[in-house]
Parts: structure tokens; sequence; C-alpha cells
């Protein structure tokens, strides 16, 4: 299938205290996996592009600057999943308005898990609760942050299979940060790489 | 009932309990004796030359120089305001913050007390607005150092949970709502106490004072109150505007978490 000529969220000249000049462009439906060592600054990148740490340049989300959003509108159309998920309430049910059930059912969660103890949760149920409280939103472009790192097999195929779905229903984009080479040649048509602030796309 | 003047035998009397004190702490190798006679010496020097400025400033009713007295003290709250932060903001606002909270809750509610309450002709009468304004600073000055250390303490120890519900698209007022609730809490606790004891455990200070100085208890008792009531609208006000305006500037136009406004901790 040949790409859309225009882009669902592209950035460019993204600049940072430590990314420089960065451009990226994502299409609808595309995952695009991103790789890189610890410290090249992909979750630096993330929070760049979700707008949480101050940065500079041109970033837009079907053709609008991100300037006509405010910061809170912007984030629920970019959502990120940082890699480490963070409960602010005694019980999961509070943390989103409208749970997307069926992301959850898939998940492997029956809807009790709405008056589960947040600070009861395993890592992994963390995980995959987080990454549906994202889904909540609807959200345009997802930044995952490594979110099956947690994860058995069964686990992950299953957040992959949520995500695939998700993309081919909304046509939303999706890029995935993740140190297993295996699992972006799965999920990725396209693949790029950070290295001390820069990011390098990689054909093929 | 005649005033009785204390002379400096009077004085020296009480001032030899302190030094048999710090006498027994240095028998007792407690190591506070020095720190002890330092302190006593210090608020006997502090306290007569506030009396003598008084005395000056009482005599002469001079707006400009009431004007300069309130000023320090202002001055000097707001740098003990900063001072009892662990992570204070960086830049003007670590002083001006605490200095602009209470120069707007202190002096708008002492204006008022003098003009509507106590009526005292002219409003700047020093008798009145020099010992009104310091009871007010130093109750404000407790109430927003407490509510703002609370405030970028918890800002700080919670910061991931905030962040968590930005990246979920909340307002900041809505990711920070918790912690304002509370340091706002906090900042009124003080007041609070002190009205709920007050007559039963403690005898307020300033009641004390003008009781010992003569008054008849209920015209003292009345003043305590009035003194009370308006602390309390003091340390509030103060407070709501501390931290309105401080959680406010942890967050940038594009409702970031902005932690770098703040500096390392200290101690």
């Amino acid at each position: 299938m040949p790409a859309p000529e225009i882009p669902l969220f592209q950035a460019r000249n993204l600049r940072t205290a430590f990314i420089r000049d960065l451009a990226l462009r994502l299409f609808a439906g595309e995952i695009l996996g991103l790789h890189g060592d610890s410290g090249s600054g992909k979750t630096l990148l993330l929070r760049a592009l979700a707008d949480l740490d101050p940065n500079q340049g041109e970033v837009k989300l079907e053709g609008s600057p991100r300037e006509s959003f405010s910061g809170p509108r912007w984030r629920r159309k970019v959502g990120l999943l940082p890699a480490e998920s963070h409960w602010w309430e005694d019980q999961v049910g509070p943390h989103a308005e409208h749970w997307p059930m069926e992301v959850l059912a898939a998940l492997g969660f029956s809807p009790q898990v709405l008056d589960w103890q947040t600070g009861r949760l395993s890592s992994g149920e963390k995980q995959r609760l987080a990454l549906a409280r994202l889904l909540a939103n609807r959200p345009r472009v997802l930044l995952l942050d490594e979110p099956t790192a947690n994860l058995d097999q069964g686990n992950t195929a299953a957040v992959e299979a949520i995500v695939r779905q998700y993309l081919k229903e909304t046509g939303a984009a999706a890029l995935w940060v993740s140190h297993d080479p295996a699992q972006l040649a799965r999920l990725a048509r396209r693949r790029a790489m950070m290295k001390e602030g820069r990011l390098t796309m990689e054909d093929g | 009932m005649d005033l009785i003047l204390l002379s400096p035998r009077d004085l020296g009397l009480a001032a030899a309990l302190v030094c048999l004190l710090a006498a027994l702490s240095w028998m007792l190798r407690l190591g506070i004796g020095r720190q002890l006679l330092v302190a006593a010496a210090r608020g006997t020097v502090q306290l007569m030359l506030l009396g003598m400025i008084l005395k000056t400033l009482f005599a002469q009713t001079s707006l400009w120089l009431i004007a300069a007295m309130t000023a320090v003290m202002l001055a000097v709250a707001g740098y003990e305001v900063m001072a009892r932060q662990q992570r204070r903001f960086r830049g003007s606002w670590g002083y001006g913050l605490g200095t602009l909270s209470m120069f707007l809750s202190s002096f708008a509610i002492t204006l008022l007390a003098l003009t509507v309450v106590i009526r005292v002709e002219p409003w700047y009468q020093p008798q009145y607005l020099i010992p009104l304004l310091g009871m007010l600073l130093g109750n404000t000055m407790s109430g927003i150092a407490i509510a703002l250390d609370n405030l970028t303490r918890n800002t700080w120890e919670q910061r991931h949970a905030i962040e968590a519900r930005l990246m979920l698209g909340h307002e900041w007022q809505q990711a920070i709502a918790g912690i304002r609730r509370d340091a706002l809490r906090s900042g009124l606790i003080p007041i609070i106490n002190a009205m709920t004891t007050a007559g039963i455990v403690s005898l307020p200070g300033m009641m004390t004072g003008q009781i010992l100085g003569g008054s008849p208890p209920l015209e003292a008792a009345k003043y305590q109150l009035l003194i009370l009531f308006l602390i309390a609208a003091g340390s509030g006000l103060g407070s709501l505007t501390a931290i309105w305006a401080g959680s406010r500037r942890l967050f940038d136009e594009r409702q970031r978490l902005r932690l770098d406004r703040l500096s390392a901790r200290k101690g």
C-alpha cells in the first residue's frame, strides 16, 4: 500500500536542550519503530512531541500547528505512554472517564478491574492498564515508550494486537520505542534510530 | 488601677533567671548555654531599640517615618518566608512571591481594621498601626511560609503523578488541585488551632500584655478577639494569594510542569 501524500503528524526543526534539528513524519495507520541506546534521547523526543518539556520547532497534527491547540488538548490528541505509569487515585476506575471495555477485555481484565486498588497493581498490570487509560482519550497519535517492557510473551502479543487494531480502526499513527529488533520488525514498516539527540531514518 | 512601671532591677531579676538556666546548662553539658545567652542578649537589644524607635514614631505621627518602618518589617518578614522554604522559586519569585502576598493581605487587613473597625484618626496613628501590622505580619508570615513550603515540596514529591495527568490531557489546575488544597489547609491550621484553644489552654500574648499593662480583662479580650479574627483573615488571604500565584508559576503557558523554576533542595 503506498503511503498517503499528507502526513498525519509531522515535526520539523525540533530542538530541545538535548535534541538537535530533528524532523519526523508519521502517516495515518502506520507504526514508526524507534530504537537507540539508553540515554540517546528517545524518551526526551517523546516528551518534546507531547509538549511536556520546553522545545522549539514546527509540529503539526493533521495540518494544524500545535500552537492552535491548548497544551492539554494537544496532549489528548498526541498521547504519550511513558515507560513507567503513575496513578494518583486509590482505585483504578477514576483514572479515566470512559474506559474502553473491549480493550480491557482484550488485555485480559474483567470489568471489576476498575475497583482494584492502584497500590496493589503489578508492574505488568500497570503497564497494560496505562495503555487502556491512554486509549480512552482516543488519541490521533500514540507515543509508546517501551510499552511491553514488563510483559510476558502472551501479554506482549495482546498489546501489539490492540495497538494495531486501534490504528486500523481510527487511522491514528504510532511511534513505538523498543529495544527488541524482532518486535520492531514485526510491527514497523519504517524504522528510525536515535543517537546523541539526532534521529536517523533507516531504509528497508 | 495604676500601671506598675518596670525598673532595671525588676528586669535584671528576670534576666538572672536566664543566667541561672545558662549556668545549669553548662553544668549539665547541654551545650546550649552560649546560644541561650546570645538569644537573650539579641532579644534585649532588639526590643529596646524597637521601644526607642516607637517612642520617636509615636511622638511624631509622620506618615513617611511610619511607611519606612512598615517597609522594614515587610522586608524582614519576606526574607523569613523565603528562608523557610526547602525548595524556593528561582529568581525574583523566590523573594517576591511571599513578600507580595504578605503585603497584599497584611496591609489590606490592617488598613481595613484601622479605618472601618477601630476608626482611628488619623488612620496611620502609629500606636495602633504598628502593633496591628506586626501581629498580622508575624502570623501571616508563618501561614504563608508553611503553605508555600507544602506546595513546592509536595509538587516535587508527586511530580510523576502530576505529569501522568498532564500526559492524559488534564488541565494544570486539575493536576495540582489536591496539592493546592493541602497546602492551603496547612497554612490555615496554626490560626485555627490558636482560635480553638484561645482562653482555655493559652492566654494569648497580646491579651496577657494588655492585662499586665492594666487594661480591664474584658476590654483586653475584645481586642484579642479582633486580632484573632484579623489574623485568620490575613493568613487565609495571604496563603490563598501565595498558593494561587505559586502554583500558576509551576506551570508555563503550554501547561507543562516546570520544576526547573524551583531551586535545588536546601540543606
